[in-house]
């Protein structure tokens, strides 16, 4: 499959400090990629990377084209939606603000409703609390909705960014089941950046691995998660 | 009786001069976190514009709207040029900017249309408008052209996609941009606004206190107090303490005059007014640091 993303000697810079230091991977059009790690290995600052939200170097190309450099709110819309850490909603906002807000330049009202409609078939949590201020949501339900939100966007690439962090095992699990639909039936492809390793082995076909700031392995899912000897060096388990 | 509903209707229409700047102080605030002292001075200039456009022929409507249209152009220019540069510059230097761009707008319209005062018209008819004895024909035009230009704009906010991005570049700009919202453009909007609430305010008033390039002034400091006591990061706060800062300066005036008449004693009077409202606004900050009605942000506990 051809890549839909290529990333190659990526280095990105807070301030004087280098967090990613020489950072290549690949995510095949339609696939599940995952980037696994150690805390402050530079993951959340390779998806920051991706969508300029941190100074950049190196070469990042999406559908063939260089989008280093561009604005944050050009490259989203390319179809590169981006949930971040940390559940990112605006929490002032009701829910289908939220969900709105990321159609907003959209003309046609129809088609912006049977969008929501398409997204609630995801989430229908989401559509019993539409009204609903984002601030006040359970920490599953706001993660939802930062995922129907990026849905919103019709993205050809998702990335996100620690989606279980902080739920419950089953609600994690639901959100997981929830995101391999997407990628079947919308046909996104997905960069998912977990902590809970085994967990999203189960999800991708690919894995990276990277540790201070570069990329120490890489091979299919399946063979990282069965290869012990790979998952006690690199992943600890 | 009279005296004193007259009191009010005054205050009211004071009250929705400082409400529409208080406006534009919070919008401007609520998306950069901070206050254009320039505000006023904007205003006043907007005014002139419309002056000299009715110097020129048009008629006073002609000339409001094209003063509030010219006056969101410049609001946008101003954003881009000036501010812009100065996005991530420490607070007091774009303070320093905005202290130029007041002294730069006051000294403009000295310099082209002179320092004398001018009589302003208004567009009010002077009969069969107004209610004898209670409001004047100008006091309730300018309450009734506020309430629909800060209702268009609550309905600008609350139901349009534009409106939305706006809020939401306001509440957490990194966020937007993950959604797509050309953040940088919210704001230039949010200016362009601003000085177009301003530009209403302004030639809504010059009937009132007459042109002149330090007209603003006063009105500025009652439509921060205002901008405060409602909380400073709340739209429709502003707008109410707005109206409430007006009221209660007459409300003051009126009481100290009262007491004169009754009992001889001379306490508070209009020169007093000012002194009066400020203390009132330093009371219920100290009471309610996030004003009257600061919004209570919704957390999950
Ligand atoms: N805003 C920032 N300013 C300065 N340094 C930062 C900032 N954010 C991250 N870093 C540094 O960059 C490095 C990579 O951090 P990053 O957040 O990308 O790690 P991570 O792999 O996402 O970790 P975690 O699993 O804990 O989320 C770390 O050394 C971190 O200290
Ligand atoms: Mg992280």
């Amino acid at each position: 499959m051809a890549a839909l993303l290529e990333v190659k000697g990526l280095k990105a810079f807070y301030g004087q400090t280098q967090a990613l230091h020489d950072v290549s991977f690949e995510i095949s059009d339609g696939g599940i990629t995952t980037l696994l790690g150690a805390n402050g290995a530079g993951k959340t600052t390779t998806l920051r990377a991706i969508c300029n939200m941190v100074r950049t170097e190196g070469e990042v190309r999406f559908d063939g084209k260089d989008i280093v450099g561009r604005a944050t709110e050009e490259i989203v819309r390319l179809r590169i939606a981006h949930v971040p850490e940390g559940r990112g909603t605006f929490t002032t906002l009701t829910v289908d603000e939220n969900l709105r807000i990321a159609a907003y330049t959209r003309r046609d009202k129809q088609g912006v409703k049977d969008e929501l409609e398409r997204v609630f078939t995801y989430f229908p949590r989401l559509k019993e609390r539409i009204q609903q201020q984002a601030g006040t949501l359970s920490g599953g339900e706001q993660q939802m909705l930062a995922i129907a939100r990026a849905l919103m966007l019709k993205p050809r690439l998702m990335l996100l960014d620690e989606p279980s962090f902080g739920l419950a095992p089953l609600i994690v699990q639901e959100i997981f089941r929830i995101l391999r639909r997407i990628n079947q039936e919308e046909g996104v492809s997905i960069l998912l950046v977990e902590q809970n390793a085994a967990l999203a082995l189960d999800l991708a076909d690919y894995a990276y691995v990277l540790e201070t700031g570069g990329v120490v392995m890489a091979d299919r899912a399946e063979v990282v998660k069965n290869d012990e000897g790979i998952r006690k060096s690199y992943l600890g388990y | 009786m009279e005296q004193f509903l007259q009191q009010i209707a005054s205050g009211l229409a004071n009250g929705a001069i400082y409400a529409c700047v208080a406006l534009a102080l919070v919008m401007i605030y609520v998306s950069t976190d901070h206050i254009n002292f320039a505000q006023g001075e904007m205003a006043m200039f907007s005014t002139y514009l419309s002056w000299q456009l009715m110097t020129w022929g048009a008629s006073y409507w002609v000339a409001f709207a094209a003063a509030v249209v010219l006056s969101f152009i410049l609001g946008v220019i101003i954003e881009r040029a000036i501010l812009r540069p100065l996005h991530n510059a420490p607070v007091l230097s774009v303070v320093v900017v905005f202290i130029g761009l007041l002294a730069i707008c006051n000294s403009m319209a000295g310099a082209i249309w002179s320092y004398l005062i001018k009589e302003f018209p208004s567009p009010f008819p002077k009969s069969s408008f107004g209610i004898a004895g209670v409001i004047g024909p100008h006091q309730l035009g300018v309450v009734l052209v506020t309430l629909i230009v800060l209702g268009l704009l609550f309905a600008f906010f609350r139901y349009t996609p534009l409106g939305l991005a706006m809020r939401a570049a306001a509440q957490n700009p990194s966020m937007a941009r993950l959604v797509g919202v050309r953040v940088d453009w919210m704001l230039a909007l949010g200016w362009g606004l601003a000085a177009a609430v301003g530009a209403v305010a302004g030639v809504m008033v010059a009937h009132i206190v007459y042109l002149d390039p330090n007209m603003m002034g006063g009105i500025l400091l009652y439509a921060f107090a205002g901008a405060l006591v409602g909380g400073i990061g709340n739209p429709g706060g502003a707008v109410l303490g707005g109206f409430i800062v007006g009221v209660l300066e007459n409300m003051v005036a009126f009481a100290g005059n009262q007491i004169e008449k009754t009992t001889g004693i001379y306490i508070i009077g209009n020169g007093e007014k000012l002194t009066v409202a400020l203390i009132i606004v330093i009371t219920v900050l100290t009471v309610r640091p996030a004003g009257l009605f600061g919004r209570v942000v919704v957390k999950r506990v």
